[in-house]
């Protein structure tokens, strides 16, 4: 594998486990929530990754960016291993690579002017002359859609979209090579969201970095991915080219996922899911998914599918159903609404 | 109950041991212990049998744990300037002392938590206004000036009270009258907050709502909300005392512990520094260990935590 | 003007902003409020032109006209507040003495609110064992009278300047370091603190640039409100001699050597007892009012 071919980011087997304790004397449950995801990213590629809240995405996205290290698995940026959070090499990787997070209020400082605060990375990183940061800031500021003046404003006197443009110009102002989006729109006003997906689309085109985009909204996900990753409890069920998932889902709850879209003009033919919403703290035996699964057949209650290419069309897809291994379970259950 | 009391007898615990362990490293920072309490010019000899009486020929861990073993077996050395037991010399003293500060708690309690009520019952009426006024001037004037200016108008202008001594118990009033009035101060502003806050929650409103007489509803239910920070003040305040009357006892020349602190630090009378400073630690550390209880008491939450572990 | 995205020219326009409205506010402040402002202005103002106003060098004697009275008391007004036992002029010592006293409650402000803030941010950053230590010695000094602990270290250490106004620095440290740790934990589990982080901002940069502007006006009233504390304490040690030596005077110190004539000429110990008083009152009543308008939350 030459250097040009090396993925950008490469993920093996990612696992994470937290701790809870429940009450001051409760015993200790162990939270799985990332279990097993490997998945990469090549330059200037988007990797979607969808899923219900829950379902381990945020944590995969904290774990890639090694903000958190994993219990098990292993993240290699640009080929090196993933340094420690909070070492001198991890401060040194993070003007390689940068987050956009869900909500742009809380993630910048109120008490100080924007433009501030997207000069900081400049500043931690120690890029450039003063002069050249300045440049720096009203250049990126002008990519993502904000007047000169907004520099001077506080994140309380600017509207949601300019608060995420500002998030998203302090995540670019060091040119990453990476960009993880984790739920950047879901906490904008409805108006805004597609102002800012579009501009997400826009300058990944533009800038061509690679970017981990992390939603629960496949639409979203679709719109700006070339590939797509759906996640359920800690695992990726299933991946492939976000046209393909749309409208040829394979697993079970991707198919569930992409009924629940509305269609304007299409008449509603809706998969509601069975059972209790997915508690990573209990997780089923065999497949996680099989509780809920309209097509469950025995064997998913023992044997826990993997990700891999299915024989007919080569999607990967973690299904013994889609793989064709054994026939579908009682259809009955299949409710078309 | 059980498990709130135990974590504050291991905070009183731990606080006894930083107090031992502060005079330990003060007394090791400020040059050869042997020295410093023996004094600059005792005999040769002296200073020796110093050292191996106290182990300073030991390692310093060694010396640290004797240290702990002396002073719980009361062994504090000899104050300088008699050769006599220094834990003797302050024990002598604590009668005048509490002599004051008893009267004068008794004093911040009996006028303070009143004058507090009855402002946050009268709020803004003329009373009030005047509590308060005394309450910040309480704050803002320090005892020492206090102490002088009634020396001032009943000793040298009046002629009423004598200034200074403990010849008779009229020398007491003076300096009783200053540390009442400074914690009365305190404890009255304190009050009424408390009171004021409480008074202004829903359970008040809803209680006089539900036909309660207003004196029903101030002593079943404000009062013994608002006594619970109270208590909590009160445990401050036995500090304020404390350092009070090391002030008050020093313009009045009173006799007590106070004074002797303040002479023996002028004389470098090392060994009866360090008995009275873990003397008035160790009573700190107790009276705060007491509050905490009777904050447990008091609170009903804290009562409520022991239903279940009786059970 | 508007296309320079400069954020200095922002700053300072947000800084004249700030400066216009902070003058609104003062002719909206209530009459007491207004007084005890002016009170403490005059106080700096003394201070800083201490050299300039006084009218004698502050030791300097008069052997001939030892304990003369002040004007209001039938003096004259070469003394107006007449003269200590040595003939020096009571208003130069006072104005000596409110340089002095101001110079070392300010010292010691800062130093009690830099270590308590530092430790405090070291128990929120490192949390675990680190913090049950601050926490351990922050009840330590709540429990203990500081005066006593201030006594034995001079009893120990002897005196100077520098030691005083680092001990009195110790002085509510606690309270920063309390208010600090709480305010800086909270700070942590807000998006600001994991977004600087993530940025790659060391915890300097974290702590300083963003946590610390974040807190300020709470620890600012903080140390407003133990201000007062800190020149009653100094004063309380002066007045015992275990404070400012002689030939150095403060106002504790003024007072504590006023009370040897307090029959005889009791100007001495007057003068600067008011000043005192007068001086903590208007500290607190100013702290009082910055604590209702910044953060109710404080008691």
């Amino acid at each position: 594998m030459t250097a040009s071919q090396m993925p950008l980011l490469s993920a093996q087997d990612l696992a994470r486990t937290y701790s809870i304790r429940r009450g001051m004397a409760g015993r200790v449950t162990n939270v799985r929530a990332v279990d097993g995801v490997t998945l990469t990213i090549a330059r200037g590629e988007t990797l979607g990754l969808v899923g219900e809240s829950g379902c381990g995405k945020s944590t995969t996205a904290r774990l890639v960016l090694g903000i958190e290290r994993p219990d098990e698995g292993q993240v290699r940026f640009d080929g090196a291993p993933m340094p420690g959070s909070g070492s001198p090499g991890w401060a040194a990787l993070r003007k390689r690579m940068q987050l956009v997070f869900q909500d742009p209020l809380s993630a910048l400082d109120r008490r100080l002017p924007v433009g501030l605060q997207i000069r900081e990375p400049l500043e931690i990183h120690r890029m450039g002359t003063p002069a050249e940061q300045n440049a720096r800031v009203a250049e990126v500021m002008e990519e993502v859609g904000l007047q000169p003046h907004h520099a001077d404003r506080h994140p309380h006197a600017l509207s949601g979209g300019q608060r995420q443009r500002a998030v998203i110009a302090r995540a670019l102002v060091t040119q990453p090579d990476l960009l993880v989006c984790d739920e950047p729109i879901s906490a904008l006003d409805v108006s805004i969201q597609a102002q800012v997906m579009n501009l997400l689309v826009e300058l990944q085109e533009r800038l061509g970095m690679g970017m981990l985009f992390v939603s629960h909204d496949l639409r979203a996900v679709r719109q700006i991915s070339h590939r797509v990753a759906v996640m359920y409890l800690g695992r990726i069920v299933e991946e492939g080219a976000p046209d393909e998932i749309l409208h040829a889902p394979a697993h079970p709850y991707s198919q569930a996922l992409v009924s629940a879209i509305p269609h304007p003009g299409k008449t509603a033919r809706r998969i509601v899911l069975q059972g209790d919403p997915p508690n990573p703290a209990d997780r089923p035996p065999g497949c996680a998914f099989h509780p809920r699964c309209p097509v469950t057949a025995m064997r998913c209650r023992t044997e826990t599918p993997l990700l891999k290419p299915r024989p007919s069309d080569g999607r990967r897809v973690a299904c013994h159903v889609a793989q064709g291994e054994v026939a579908p379970g009682h259809v009955g259950q299949l409710e078309l609404s | 109950m059980l498990h709130y009391l135990g974590t504050r007898l291991l905070r009183a615990t731990v606080s006894v041991v930083m107090v031992v362990t502060f005079v330990f490293i003060v007394l090791r920072m400020s040059g050869d212990p042997a020295v410093v309490i023996m004094g600059a010019d005792a005999p040769p000899e002296a200073v020796d049998a110093f050292r191996t009486a106290w182990g300073l020929d030991q390692p310093i861990w060694v010396q640290y744990l004797s240290f702990f073993k002396a002073i719980f077996s009361g062994d504090l050395g000899q104050s300088m300037r008699d050769g006599r037991d220094a834990v003797a010399v302050v024990l002598e003293r604590v009668p005048s002392t509490l002599a004051l500060t008893v009267p004068a708690f008794l004093l911040n309690v009996g006028i303070g938590i009143p004058a507090g009520v009855y402002a946050a019952l009268h709020r803004n009426t003329a009373i009030d206004r005047f509590v308060m006024v005394m309450a910040v001037t309480g704050f803002a004037m320090p005892s020492f000036i206090l102490a002088m200016l009634l020396v001032l108008v009943f000793s040298v202008n009046l002629g009423w009270l004598p200034s200074a001594g403990q010849d008779s118990w009229l020398n007491a009033i003076l300096p009783i009258v200053t540390m009442g009035f400074g914690g009365a101060a305190l404890l009255a502003r304190f009050t009424r907050s408390a009171m004021l806050e409480v008074l202004g929650q829903s359970y008040i409103r809803t209680a006089s709502a539900k036909g309660l007489s207003w004196s029903a509803v101030v002593w079943r239910h404000a009062l013994q909300n608002a006594a619970i920070p109270t208590v909590t003040i009160i445990g401050f305040m036995l500090g304020g005392l404390v350092a009070g009357a090391v002030v008050v006892e020093s313009v009045f020349s009173w006799p007590g512990v106070g004074r002797l602190l303040v002479v023996s630090v002028s004389n470098r009378d090392l060994a009866v520094v360090q008995a009275i400073v873990l003397m008035i630690a160790l009573t700190m550390v107790a009276a705060n260990f007491v509050v905490d209880i009777l904050y447990g008491l008091l609170d009903p939450k804290m009562q409520s935590q022991t239903r279940p572990a009786r059970a | 003007m508007a296309d320079i995205p400069s954020s200095e020219l922002g700053a300072g326009q947000t800084l004249a902003v700030r400066a216009q409205a902070l003058l609104a506010q003062f002719g909206k402040l209530p009459v007491l409020m207004l007084i005890a402002v002016t009170w403490l202005g005059f106080m700096l103002a003394v201070a800083i032109l201490a050299d300039l106003i006084t009218p004698y060098p502050y030791t300097q004697m008069d052997l001939h006209n030892r304990l003369s009275s002040p004007v209001f008391m039938g003096g004259d007004w070469a003394h107006p507040l007449g003269t200590d036992e040595l003939g020096r002029d009571v208003l130069s010592r006072l104005i000596a003495s409110i340089r002095m006293s101001l110079l070392i409650a300010f010292g010691a402000t800062i130093i009690g609110a830099v270590i308590g803030v530092t430790l405090g941010f070291v128990a929120a950053h490192f949390r675990g064992f680190i913090e049950q230590i601050v926490l351990a010695l922050v009840d330590f000094s709540a429990a203990i009278p500081f005066l006593v602990l201030a006594l034995a270290v001079l009893a120990f250490f002897g005196n100077s300047i520098v030691l005083f106004v680092c001990l009195l620095g110790l002085h509510a440290w606690e309270r920063y370091a309390r208010i600090a740790r709480g305010l800086a934990i909270s700070g942590n589990a807000q998006g600001y603190s994991a977004a600087v982080h993530q940025l790659g901002a060391s915890p300097l940069r974290l702590y300083g640039r963003h946590i610390l502007p974040n807190i300020a006006s709470t620890l600012i009233v903080s140390m407003t409100l133990a201000f007062p504390e800190i020149i009653l304490l100094e004063s309380g040690l002066s007045f015992l001699g275990l404070g400012v030596q002689p030939p150095n005077t403060s106002l504790g110190n003024m007072v504590g050597f006023g009370r040897e004539y307090l029959s005889s000429a009791p100007w001495i110990m007057l003068a600067p007892a008011f000043v005192i008083t007068i001086t903590a009152l208007c500290i607190s009543l100013v702290g009082d009012g910055l604590r209702d308008k910044l953060d109710p939350t404080l008691t």
